[in-house]
């Protein structure tokens, strides 16, 4: 099908795609990567009087290392990039594990952060990523700007905190602590489709090997990417150890986890898949947390 | 609502000028407006990956793009895959050898996939390969002899050569 008619303006800076948006509201989108918003528009889920594209704005594609540690990520950068960018493999192993997941080729050619972020889709990658590094996102309007820590901006099934004014224009990822390692694993049907469930783990040790914390957030697991906080803490002044991996993937699969199925798996399938994963998952950040082998690190 | 924009792509190294509406989608531009019927339309929702073109040089879903985007930009089609018209690109000559289409629907799509793939890992192993066309369905070859024919493409070498491509 096609798109209802809209108008099109295509702003050369953030302040004319601000001003646009801060003129219409509701009744304007911004255009990313268009690989949600155009397919929603062609079946006529979406209809917008106004887009905004904002695919021009050169000066929100970026990836440059914090000087205080971590990552700085324009909202504008095409998940290709962050697929092969060095910095985000040496900065954020956790990110680079996800980005060959996150859809086809073709689609992270032009998909942005950005744009995967303000969808919030529940079985995206992305969201799950942010929240388990505890990112900051920065938002700006023609008003002004605020940061917004992730595990408050994601407000359920494709919602968010942003207003209509609103634009997210930067993803801030904090250093990891030392003695961290952080894994990503899902399962889906073919390499790109959206997956029947996924976690990250991060979890840090102590200086005797402990667990000094933890992180699981899980996606296709409820109507956002979902922090099993109890499972988490459960690990918490703990040896890591296989008993103990088996203790929080099971609390998290059967009471903090909330999956609903779909035509490829019932929920009990789901949780099959989370307690698997959890375990995997779980041991894989504990070996890397322990300098053990890690994929994305440069050697 | 229905204002007309002005666009000029590069498309296989020609100049295009046309006036676009903004809802055209960049599929429906190259096929009905400018006759480049080789850009295959299957699902128009991103699934199918038979609407592949090359944009600056990446491959891209054209059905999930609007021809207004590509004003200013250099697209490849398949129709600019080959050196002359007489020709076959080295990577259609091995679909052809090692029967890698039937119906031939999807075929623009997977060789707009594999061209820009094969130009940044030329020696894929299988499953890199399998990876790389993740993104494409096609309904009659069970997928095991595109394999085997980007194998065999692989193995000649010789990829870059023919293409009208652009940078
Ligand atoms: C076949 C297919 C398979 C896919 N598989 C997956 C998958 O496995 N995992 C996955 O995570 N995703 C998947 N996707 C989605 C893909 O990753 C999209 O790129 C992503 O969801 C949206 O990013 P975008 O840049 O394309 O945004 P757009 O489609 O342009 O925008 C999406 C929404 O966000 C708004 N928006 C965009 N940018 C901003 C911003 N900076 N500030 C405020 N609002 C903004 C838009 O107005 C729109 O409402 C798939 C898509 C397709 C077509
Ligand atoms: S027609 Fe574009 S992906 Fe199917
Ligand atoms: S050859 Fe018929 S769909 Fe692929």
């Amino acid at each position: 099908m096609k798109p209802a008619p809209f108008d099109y303006a295509a702003p050369d800076s953030l302040e004319a795609a601000l001003a646009l948006k801060a003129e219409h509201g509701d009744e304007a989108k911004f255009l990313a990567g268009g690989q949600s918003l155009v397919p929603a528009m062609n079946f006529r889920l979406v209809q917008a009087a106004l887009l905004v594209d904002v695919n021009p704005l050169a000066e929100l594609d970026f990836v440059w290392p914090d000087p205080a540690g971590g990552l700085r990520l324009g909202a504008m950068v095409r998940q290709r990039r962050l697929e092969r960018d060095p910095l985000v493999a040496r900065h954020a192993p956790l990110l680079f594990e996800a980005m060959p997941c996150v859809a086809h080729p073709q689609i992270r050619s032009r998909g942005t952060l950005g744009g995967s972020l303000a969808h919030a889709d529940p079985a995206a990658e992305l969201p799950v990523i942010v929240l388990a590094l505890d990112a900051r996102l920065r938002v700006q309007s023609a008003h002004g700007e605020r940061w917004i820590p992730a595990a408050d901006f994601f407000q359920g099934l494709f919602t968010t905190v942003l207003t209509p004014e609103e634009m997210l224009v930067e993803i801030a990822l904090p250093a990891l602590p030392p003695r961290t390692g952080t894994s990503f694993l899902e399962f889906a049907r073919r390499r790109g489709d959206y997956a029947i469930l996924g976690v990250a783990a991060v979890v840090s040790l102590d200086e005797r090997g402990g667990c000094l914390q933890a992180r699981l957030v899980y996606l296709n697991a409820g109507d956002g990417p979902l922090d099993a906080r109890q499972a988490a803490e459960l690990l918490r002044g703990r040896p890591p150890t296989p008993a103990a991996f088996l203790a929080a993937a099971n609390h998290a699969a059967e009471h903090e986890i909330a999956p609903t199925g779909n035509v490829h798996a019932t929920p009990a399938y789901q949780r099959h898949l989370a307690r698997v994963l959890t375990r995997r998952a779980l041991a894989m950040a504990v070996e890397r947390a322990r300098g053990g082998s890690d994929p994305a690190s440069p050697a | 609502m229905n204002a007309r924009h002005a666009i000029s792509v590069t498309i296989n190294g020609q100049v295009y000028a046309r006036e676009v509406e903004a809802r055209l989608l960049l599929s429906d531009f190259l096929r009905h407006e400018l006759g480049l019927s080789g850009t295959h339309v299957g699902c128009e929702h991103g699934v199918c990956g038979a609407c592949t073109v090359m944009f600056d040089g990446q491959p891209v879903r054209s059905c999930l793009m609007l021809a207004v985007q590509a004003n200013g930009h250099a697209l490849l089609t398949v129709e600019g895959l080959a050196a002359d018209p007489n020709q076959l690109h080295p990577l259609q000559q091995a679909f052809r050898d090692a029967h890698g289409l039937q119906c031939g629907f999807c075929t623009p799509g997977f060789l707009m996939t594999l061209v820009p793939f094969l130009a940044e890992n030329p020696n894929p192993t299988e499953p890199e390969v399998r990876e790389a066309i993740s993104g494409n369905l096609c309904r009659c070859t069970g997928y095991q002899h595109i394999v085997d024919a980007v194998l065999l493409a692989a193995q000649r070498g010789n990829l870059g050569a023919a293409s009208r491509e652009l940078d």
